[in-house]
């Protein structure tokens, strides 16, 4: 029996989609349960799997036997807006997911990057985080507990539905980031907020330095912005670089904290956008690094934004970048060569400051990997901990490259 | 244990940071929990990295296990140690290494007292957010281990939410960096993974904290409630509304009557049935006035007797004060006190303290609740006498039934005070074979012998095995 008679035999004819370009046959299991009846199948028989989601964000390259989509996991099984809290499988796409949490007044305080019909799944696997992390905090933050399969076919439940919860340990925190090396997420327990009533958008053009300055400005006036995001004039397609702010909450913060912009940037220098205007910036931002081949992160403190900024410019040219100073995070896409991405990691290393990458045609990716320069004695924990979650190798995962 | 041990202890760290006589071990017997007792063999006390570095490579050499210990405030039992194992005891790692103000963060030693880093930061117009009611006396080590939270955590998170990245010693006495300054990691998330694993995956030696500015404005209301259910119903009020207050804590009659008969009484109305101290915070004095007329508002709408504002700082600290030393004030109550600790939804927050007023009818039990109303986070209180064996034995049996209603809710078992052994026999509860499987496997990552806090956190008998799942 070939891999595609014993998955249909398995799972059925509704669980095998048509195959990419690559003829990698497609799977996509119908429930966690069936995801671990795949996993656990191809365990035995030493199948090796590469996990996708919607096939907008990673790209679908990795040398494997069959590609598993979470694709048919896109079910809500419970909105609960008193509790400000939500649990949804890991394919939901997150454009439909934020429609029907806004019908019930609720808000998923994250913007990642990536096209409108990512799935849930790729965000927290990957960890990306958007402007909203400046305001909000990272992916993290938003996570309650997941379920997750093991590459050996386990399911494993972490955390909950509460606010708080220190029964066991956090493996929530190990999956969201963890780009699939340590299981396939299949439910997430999400941590809400009411839908701002209240949310508006100010730009600023102007020199990179005189945006950083004016955004420390209006971090020092106390200012609270959800989003605070220093943006490429070839991301933002404008002459020069863009600050954009964010401000979403009540009624009452939103407009103390307009008072304060204007006060803060030398009066009336930021230009507001109209609703329509301000969701067409914010979405271009996001699916901007959804389009070029190569996308990474960087996470230095604030006062290193400027010199890190320079650095990448020296090192791979402006391109399009998208900055949030005071979160310490930098987000860079464009095109880049295997030797290029290697040393700026090494150069970054020595600055104490991480690069992730986050998506990459295989080649590049499974040479640079996902994370790379470890302290010493982090690689054995990484590898002790990819043991213990996929023991026999199933799933395709390049996470610190070759 | 031999005192050979005792002797190369001594040899690093001092003879008189090593207590070998019964009654100076007696001293570490116990957490703030008075239902556990384990007397460790031998106790040390390291002043110094380097001397922590070298007493738990000796410790590997020898195979010993071990149990880190910051203040001993903890309340799940989690910092006792069994014969047979050495209690390393990290108070006297206390430098705050540097505080960072541009970069809002500050590098400390695990044996720091929390409140110590706050009112270090102050100054740099900064504070470090998770504010458990021990931090007076609880180290930041004890709070990374626990995954401390506190009124506060409300708006701004819990611990977790706080470290930004951790040196951390494992049991066979290496020294790994995980984390960075800004919060990202080296790779999957090991800092989160680290934080609340209750010392099984090893000891954090430096600790690197977010800091955050200082609110510039404050409010704090005082809202009483002639029915607990009404002061549920406006808990979820107030979060249905869009606001996220700094704290949202709630005390019943009981507690009420216990703190304002103790020397922290705080004006609290002793013939309500409940209250509700609500703080609203910001920078922008403007928005928290408000903001804080909302909350008022909406207290009164949801059927508050009365609601009052802090007049005055001292005022504010007063309100404070009673809430933070509620669980002194109940030592009034009886010579021993359990503090309880789980999570429900808030919405269910109403049903489960009537539940929870039942249990304590039916077993003849006086139970006060303090608690984190906001994030649905529980604390009932059984006031008893430990000495009283059949007594005993109705608080446990209480405790049980309260923390399976807490379940039953769609909550959790800990919310802050972490499982430790407390805990042990509920974790089954929560979690299936294989999730607990997991977690014993994660922990024989970092720990493969098996010596650092053992048996706490994952009841072994419950854990499906993971070691034997064959590869074809």
């Amino acid at each position: 029996m070939t891999i595609l008679e014993k998955v249909t035999a398995l799972l059925g004819e509704g669980a095998v989609l048509e195959a990419g370009t690559d003829r990698v046959p497609r799977i996509a299991p119908g429930s966690p349960d069936a995801v671990a009846l795949l996993l656990g199948t191809a365990h035995q028989e030493g199948w090796r799997v590469r996990i996708e989601g919607a096939g907008t964000w990673l790209q679908s390259d990795a040398p494997a036997d069959l590609a598993l989509t979470t694709r048919r996991l896109d079910r809500i099984p419970a909105i609960e807006p008193s509790d400000l809290t939500a649990t949804a499988e890991a394919g939901i796409g997150l454009d439909q997911l934020r429609q029907q949490l806004a019908d019930r007044g609720a808000w998923l305080a994250i913007d990642p990057p990536g096209l409108a019909g990512r799935t849930l799944g790729s965000v927290v696997s990957t960890a990306t985080a958007g402007p909203l992390r400046h305001g909000f905090g990272p992916i993290k933050d938003h996570l309650l507990g997941v379920t997750f399969v093991t590459g050996d076919g386990r399911m494993v439940q972490s955390g909950g539905r509460v606010m708080k919860n220190v029964a066991g340990y956090d493996l929530t925190r190990l999956q969201a980031g963890g780009f699939g090396a340590f299981g396939v997420i299949v439910l997430v327990h999400l941590r809400l907020r009411t839908l701002p009533r209240a949310d508006v958008t100010y730009l600023l053009e102007g020199a990179r330095e005189d945006l950083t300055q004016v955004g420390e400005d209006v971090a020092a006036a106390g200012l609270t912005p959800a989003a605070l995001e220093l943006v490429s004039p070839a991301l933002a397609r404008r002459e020069r670089w863009v600050l954009g702010v964010r401000l979403a909450g009540s009624p009452a913060l939103v407009a103390a904290d307009e008072a304060g912009l204007g006060a803060a940037s030398g009066g009336g220098r930021f230009t507001p956008l109209r609703a329509e205007e301000a969701h067409a910036f914010w979405m271009r931002l996001a699916e901007g690094f959804a389009v070029r081949p190569v996308t990474f992160r960087i996470a230095g403190v604030p006062t290193a934004s400027d010199e890190l900024l320079d650095l990448l410019q020296h090192q791979l040219g402006d391109e399009w970048i998208s900055a949030s100073p005071a979160a310490g995070a930098i987000r860079w896409t464009g095109e880049a060569t295997i030797d290029r991405l290697q040393r700026l990691r090494r150069t970054l290393a020595g600055l104490e400051v991480p690069l992730t990458l986050e998506r990459a045609p295989w080649p590049l990716r499974g040479a640079v990997g996902h994370f790379g320069a470890y302290r010493e004695g982090v690689g054995p924990l990484v590898a002790g901990l990819r043991r213990t979650f996929d023991p026999g190798g199933a799933l395709v995962v390049a996470t610190e490259g070759s | 244990m031999t005192s050979a041990l005792a002797r190369d202890l001594a040899a690093i760290v001092g003879e008189k940071h090593v207590r070998e006589a019964r009654a100076e071990r007696l001293t570490y017997s116990m957490d703030g929990l008075p239902t556990h007792r384990r007397v460790p063999d031998l106790v040390v006390l390291p002043g110094s990295r380097e001397e922590l570095v070298a007493v738990v490579r000796l410790l590997a050499a020898h195979g010993v296990p071990f149990v880190p210990r910051g203040a001993g405030t903890g309340l799940s039992g989690g910092a006792l140690a069994d014969e047979g194992t050495v209690l390393v005891v990290l108070t006297r790692l206390n430098r705050i290494v540097r505080i960072d103000r541009d970069n809002r963060l500050a590098v400390v030693e695990p044996g720091v007292v929390n409140a110590k880093l706050g009112a270090a930061a102050r100054p740099h117009g900064l504070q470090y957010a998770p504010d458990p009611s021990s931090q007076s006396a609880c180290t930041i080590g004890g709070n990374v281990a626990e995954n401390a939270g506190g009124p506060h955590c409300l708006k701004y998170g819990v611990t977790a939410n706080h470290i930004l990245a951790l040196e951390v010693l494992l049991a066979d006495g290496s020294l790994v960096d995980i984390g960075s300054p800004a919060g990202e990691s080296w790779g999957p998330d090991l800092v989160g993974l680290f934080v609340g694993s209750e010392g099984n995956f090893g000891i954090a030696t430096r600790i690197t904290v977010r800091l955050m500015p200082l609110s510039r404005a404050v409010r704090t209301l005082l809202a009483d409630f002639t029915g607990l259910r009404t002061a549920g119903e406006a808990v979820s009020a107030i979060i249905a509304a869009g606001i996220v207050p700094a704290a949202l804590e709630m005390m019943d009659q009981s507690c009420i009557r216990a703190v304002e008969d103790s020397v922290y009484a705080a004006g609290y109305p002793r013939d309500a049935a409940a209250v509700l101290l609500v703080e609203i915070d910001g920078r922008n004095a403007d928005a928290v006035i408000a903001e804080t007329e909302a909350v008022a508002e909406l207290l009164r709408q949801s059927g508050a007797r009365s609601v009052r504002t802090a007049a005055s700082d001292a005022e504010r600290e007063r309100l404070w004060q009673g809430r933070k030393k509620a669980f002194g004030a109940m030592g009034r109550l009886a010579r021993d006190l359990v503090v309880q600790d789980a999570v429900v939804p808030r919405s269910a927050i109403p049903d489960v303290l009537e539940t929870i007023a039942t249990i304590a009818q039916h077993y003849g039990l006086v139970v006060s609740n303090v608690f984190h109303a906001g994030d649905g986070n529980l604390h009932p209180n059984i006031s008893f006498d430990a000495t009283d064996p059949e007594l005993k034995q109705r608080v446990d049996a209480a405790s049980a039934e309260i923390m399976e209603a807490c379940i039953a809710a769609g909550g959790t078992i800990t919310g802050e005070h972490g499982v430790g052994i407390d805990k042990l026999r509920y974790m089954p509860l929560i979690f299936d074979a294989e999730s607990l499987g997991a977690m014993y496997a994660v922990r024989r990552v970092f720990d493969p012998d098996e010596r650092v806090n053992p048996g706490k956190v994952v009841p072994l008998h419950a854990c499906r095995e993971w070691s034997s799942r064959a590869v074809a």
